[in-house]
């Protein structure tokens, strides 16, 4: 089976400054999500922006279903851009504070022409509909969407966030550090909401994340980077449960653990 | 005897809200007390309210009293700037959560380190410049002569924080709140800046106020916790009462959402490899 | 949450003002808006009916308040009332022009700055940074070099000297929106640039800017009053208050009217300007709208 998406030896560093990444090779699998963990300076935000045909890698290839990402074709990047959505950290800085909700999550409809089949007059009503849709899969209620971004706290944000993301169904679900900006009990809840769409939705999730504790609970793969490299990669059992390499075995050891609950 | 004791503290913001309603908490000298809180609880701004810090427009009501050997017994709430400025440094120091902004940019790191040395300690020319080394050697501070010359841009988050609590140690303080000192830092950091605080409030007998929303790190550093929400006190106790048996609602939500996240942690051992 | 939120309070704090803020915010519009309408109108009606003909020298000079002449004459015996109607539709044409030129030209040269990166953003940066370090008067009298004075060279002036201004401006706001995560959420989302400019970048700009603009108004107001005062605004018999202002200033302890009645209109205007800009900015922001 060929990877949705991959990156293949990819390279990247800004004009002459020292290396992001290094000769990384990621495969992300359908259904087999893969969460990029490693600590600050690893490389892991330029990887994801590199997954998501942002910008081009220096050196090796971005791949999406096999083929070579080719930034400059668009009728490619539109089938990329539907089938791979994004969800940001930041909840206060990924919403236009201009713009109310159902026009925010519906803007992958109308931007990818998902609706240009539908005679004029019957668009809004489609995409009104499809916007329920998404604001109720990810369980906010239907009048959010006549409101605007400031009415909602963080965690609601980012539902609004995770709405926009699958409203065009795609395949991939980037998600870049989607929780850790969030309160600890708002957290749980957002990552409920993510494996559950995972199951429903068949949605294959990719996670940047330095929290083993979320990559554990969403991510079946993982691959760990350390300065720009992958110096561990395969199923999160194996790699977080018994790690082989000491900058993993270091990270799985830093992680705060509650006292054992008394038997 | 309670080093630190807060009776029905109110913190009233500008436009007549209740920031914190009627809180009441001690902490014994040499003792390890946890506040733990999510955005908005309230917990920032107890710290704050002991250092007698409130921003402009906010009013303090309550009792906030500090009793230090050496110095007696003092009231913080209504208390003039003279006799908190004595206090700071002296009875209590803060570590604050973000290393980028706690030191001043444009000043070297053995400067900003000598500044409480030099105000409280008196020490001039040779005799401060050993203390800072030796401040900087005591957080475990690599190359301490190289770090004292840099600008905090310069080292690290991890090495920033570490020079933070190098200053609020200088003193030898008898109450060391640490304020989310470790969110903004990597988890093998973090690790690393724990233990080291860890160390140091045992060696010198300091009495710690830790400040944070994450349940696991709180549960490792102190002895007895409170959780506040939206500045009312909901459950207190000690630590590992508050984590294995929550009455509130709200504590219990707490800690069944951190025992979720932390359970998935354990899964990895398990046969079958359990990502839900 | 950090302290700094915990001083300034959480985001959702900001959207529910307090009521003596919010009270006085549409004080001061409502103000602005009487000040600034009271001279439109009066230049709306000069459109239609002034007292006199404004080349009417038929009064006798310098004459007080009085009947015939409601508000006394000038220098040359014609009607004031009738001059400082004229002037009214003046003044407003030089803030209108002025701010349309320089907002033009400014938000264009200030988008196309806020995208470009490295050596470009340096090189317009510089340019800007010269461009407006030339006083507007003498910008304005270099462009009355080359023609004759005029309304429209003021206009002219004043707008070039403005649009540096508006472009500076412009390119630090688009540049933090750029900065902005929903940015590249849009672009993720299939959007093209042109269409996230459109929907995203100008509208987020432009409360800020807006308001800029609005004060801009009022500084093209005084600005064209300078010129004329200097003889290199609308030539007479073109009644601008600047020049009124200039003409009736050797006569100031026959006919202070002639000195005071354009002086206070000038700054009726601006003050007016000013404030309907401060109350604007909370009108223009829906995350200033109460919370439900």
């Amino acid at each position: 089976m060929t990877p949705i998406i991959e990156a293949r030896e990819v390279g990247f560093a800004y004009r002459r400054s020292a290396a992001v990444l290094t000769d990384v090779s990621v495969g992300v699998m359908p259904g087999r999500g893969v969460a990029l963990v490693g600590e600050s300076g690893a490389g892991k935000t330029t990887l994801l922006r590199l997954l998501l045909g942002l910008t081009r890698p220096t050196t090796g290839q971005i791949l999406f279903d096999g083929t070579a990402l080719e930034l400059g074709d668009r009728a490619r990047m539109r089938s990329f851009r539907r089938d791979v959505q994004t969800v940001f950290q930041d909840p206060y800085s990924s919403l236009d504070p201009r713009q109310s909700v159902a026009r925010i999550v519906s803007e992958p409809l109308r931007s990818l022409g998902l609706l240009k089949d539908l005679p004029r007059t019957a668009r809004r009503a489609a995409a009104d509909e499809r916007v329920a849709a998404a604001l109720h899969a990810v369980g906010l209620p239907a009048d959010a969407a006549g409101r605007y971004p400031h009415e909602f706290s963080g965690g609601q944000r980012q539902r609004v966030a995770i709405a926009r993301a699958i409203v065009c169904e795609p395949r991939v679900l980037l998600a870049d550090e989607p929780v850790s900006a969030l309160d600890v009990s708002t957290r749980v809840r957002v990552v409920d909401l993510l494996a559950e769409l995972r199951e429903t939705r068949g949605l294959t999730v990719v996670m940047v994340s330095h929290d083993l504790a979320v990559v554990a609970a969403l991510c079946p793969q993982v691959a760990v980077l350390e300065r720009g490299r992958v110096v561990e990669q395969g199923d999160t059992a194996a790699v977080l449960g018994s790690p082989r390499h000491p900058y993993t075995r270091r990270l799985v050891q830093s992680v705060p653990r509650l006292p054992a609950r008394p038997s | 005897m309670s080093l630190l004791e807060v009776s029905g503290l109110r913190v009233r913001s500008g436009d007549g809200r209740d920031l914190i309603s009627d809180l009441s908490f001690t902490v014994d000298a040499g003792g390890r007390f946890g506040l733990i809180g999510e955005s908005g609880s309230g917990k920032s701004l107890t710290a704050l309210t002991i250092m007698g810090l409130l921003p402009p427009g906010m009013t303090a009501s309550g009792s906030v009293a500090l009793d230090v050997p050496g110095m007696g017994r003092t009231e913080i709430v209504g208390a003039g700037e003279r006799l908190l400025n004595r206090l700071r440094g002296r009875a209590a120091s803060v570590v604050f959560q973000e290393p980028l902004t706690a030191l001043d940019p444009l000043m070297r790191i053995g400067h900003q380190v000598a500044g409480p040395l030099r105000r409280i300690q008196g020490l001039r020319g040779r005799a401060l410049r050993e203390a800072v080394t030796a401040a900087l050697e005591e957080v475990r501070l690599a190359e301490p002569g190289r770090i004292a010359k840099a600008y905090p841009h310069e080292i690290s988050g991890g090495q920033r924080q570490r020079v933070a609590i190098a200053m609020a140690l200088a003193c030898r303080p008898a109450l060391l709140i640490a304020d989310e000192p470790t969110t903004a830092l990597d988890v093998t950091v973090q690790a690393e800046v724990l233990a080291l605080l860890d160390g140091l409030v045992s060696a010198h007998s300091m009495a710690l106020l830790f400040i944070s929303h994450d349940l696991a790190v709180v549960s490792g550093i102190t002895d007895h916790v409170l959780i506040l929400k939206d500045g009312v006190a909901v459950e207190s106790g000690a630590v590992l009462d508050v984590v294995n048996g929550p009455r509130h609602p709200y504590a219990r939500e707490l800690v069944e959402s951190a025992r979720e996240l932390d359970a998935a942690l354990d899964g990895l051992n398990a046969p079958d490899g359990g990502t839900r | 949450m950090s302290v700094e939120q915990a001083v300034v309070g959480a985001p959702e704090e900001d959207g529910a003002k307090t009521t003596p803020r919010h009270v006085s915010r549409s004080v001061t519009l409502t103000i602005g808006c009487v000040l600034v309408g009271v001279i439109v109108i009066v230049a709306v009606v000069s459109l239609f009916w002034v007292p006199f003909a404004p080349e009417d020298t038929s009064g006798r000079r310098l004459m007080p308040p009085g009947l015939p002449h409601l508000l006394g004459t000038d220098k040359l015996g014609r009607d004031l009332l009738t001059q400082l109607m004229i002037g009214a539709r003046i003044a407003l044409a030089a803030g209108a022009g002025s701010v349309v030129l320089g907002g033009v030209i400014g938000i264009a040269a200030g988008l196309a700055a806020g995208f470009a990166t490295r050596w470009l953003d340096d090189v317009v940066s510089a340019l800007l940074d010269i461009l407006i370090a030339f006083p507007t008067l003498l910008l304005a009298m270099l462009v009355a070099a080359t023609q004759a004075a005029s309304l429209t060279s003021a206009i002219v002036a004043i707008g070039l000297a403005m649009s540096a201004i508006v472009a500076r401006l412009t390119r630090v706001l688009v540049k933090r929106v750029l900065a902005q995560d929903f940015i590249t959420a849009s672009r993720t989302s299939g959007t093209s640039w042109p269409r996230v400019v459109i929907e995203h970048v100008l509208p987020n700009i432009w409360p800020t800017l807006s308001v800029n603009l609005a004060l801009q108004f009022g500084l093209a107001v005084l600005a064209e009053a300078s010129l004329s005062y200097l003889g290199l605004g609308a030539p007479p018999p073109n009644a601008s208050w600047g020049r009124m202002l200039q003409e009736a200033q050797a006569s100031v302890f026959i006919a202070p009217v002639g000195v005071i009645a354009p002086g206070v209109l000038i700054v009726v205007l601006v003050i007016g300007v000013n404030l309907i800009a401060d109350g604007f900015r909370d009108v223009a922001d829906p995350t200033r709208r109460r919370r439900r």
